[in-house]
């Protein structure tokens, strides 16, 4: 066995770990019952699941061109920077929402709170 | 470690737009390098206004450490969500846990929410300022009160030492 096609073995196996993790953070959609459980999935294993495909991505075009592509470091960067923004304003518009979390959840911050609100009104 | 001049007020911002221009080009040529740097002075300039003050990085090699420490730990959080995810008979125990912040400095307080949003089942639901506390909604945990300590040994105390505030 050759090293290029010992190389091509690990690059498919970087896209498919990629997607598995994919598919195991859309599945964490489905199975937790409130919205805040729910963001738990898509920020986590989603992250692993693109990091996966990129490290393949690369390693494919360093095979192919002789040097890496750096671009694909970059959406990586992006990536960490971005996932805990948006995961970040989605919980708060669902605690300005009021959107009830799962009644095993330990914890009543006063952002649920109706009372609260009729204090401060 | 990098003082601020007035052509640049921001050096690390600066230095981070030439390396992204660079990566972006994906080439190290002369010409390129030249971009990099009045991209890297001009745009801060033209987005001053924008800008907190930016603290300094006291401790780099600490931040190093940091980065690393985080990339390992969000393989492990992706593993952990994972098995969770999967794990059918495992009911998880979700909590909403009021953490208290130590460091006040914007920028760290950014950080530090960022962190706990990419690690093991913790998302920063909502920042309350006036209080200094962060809500964070935990995914899976039994002990809150350990949940506080390792948040605040793990992540918080390096970042207080970095960026010395």
């Amino acid at each position: 066995m050759d090293l290029r096609f010992a190389l091509e073995v690990a690059v498919s196996a970087l896209m498919i770990a990629g997607g598995i993790f994919a598919v195991i953070g859309a599945m964490g959609m489905v199975r937790f019952r409130d919205f805040y459980m729910r963001l738990h999935g898509p920020t986590k294993s989603t992250t692993l699941g693109v990091g996966c495909v990129l490290l393949a991505s690369m390693s494919f075009f360093w095979l192919k061109n002789g040097h890496p592509s750096l671009q694909d470091m970059l959406i990586t960067l992006f990536l960490f920077i971005t996932t805990p923004v948006s995961a970040h304003l989605l919980t708060m518009s669902g605690l300005h929402h009021k959107l009830p979390s799962a009644p095993e959840t330990k914890g009543q911050p006063y952002e649920l709170d109706d009372e609260d609100d009729i204090a401060r009104n | 470690m990098i003082p601020s001049t007035r052509l640049v007020p921001t050096p690390y911002l600066t230095l981070l737009l030439i390396m992204v221009w660079l990566m972006l080009q994906n080439s190290i040529s002369l010409g390129n390098i030249l971009m990099g740097i009045v991209l890297g002075i001009a745009l801060p300039r033209l987005t001053a206004s924008f800008w907190d003050k930016q603290p300094d990085i006291k401790r780099p090699f600490l931040l190093v450490k940091y980065i690393l420490t985080l990339l390992l730990d969000i393989i492990i959080a992706n593993y952990e969500v994972s098995r969770l995810v999967l794990s059918f008979r495992h009911k998880p125990k979700p909590a909403f846990v009021v953490y208290p912040l130590s460091i006040t400095d914007n920028f760290a307080i950014t950080v530090l929410t960022s962190t706990i949003s990419l690690t093991p089942g913790t998302i920063s639901a909502h920042l309350r300022p006036h209080e200094g506390t962060v809500l964070i909604h935990a995914l899976d945990v039994d002990d809150t009160e350990a949940l506080i300590t390792e948040i605040h040994e793990r992540y918080e105390k390096p970042l207080k030492e970095i960026f010395g505030c």
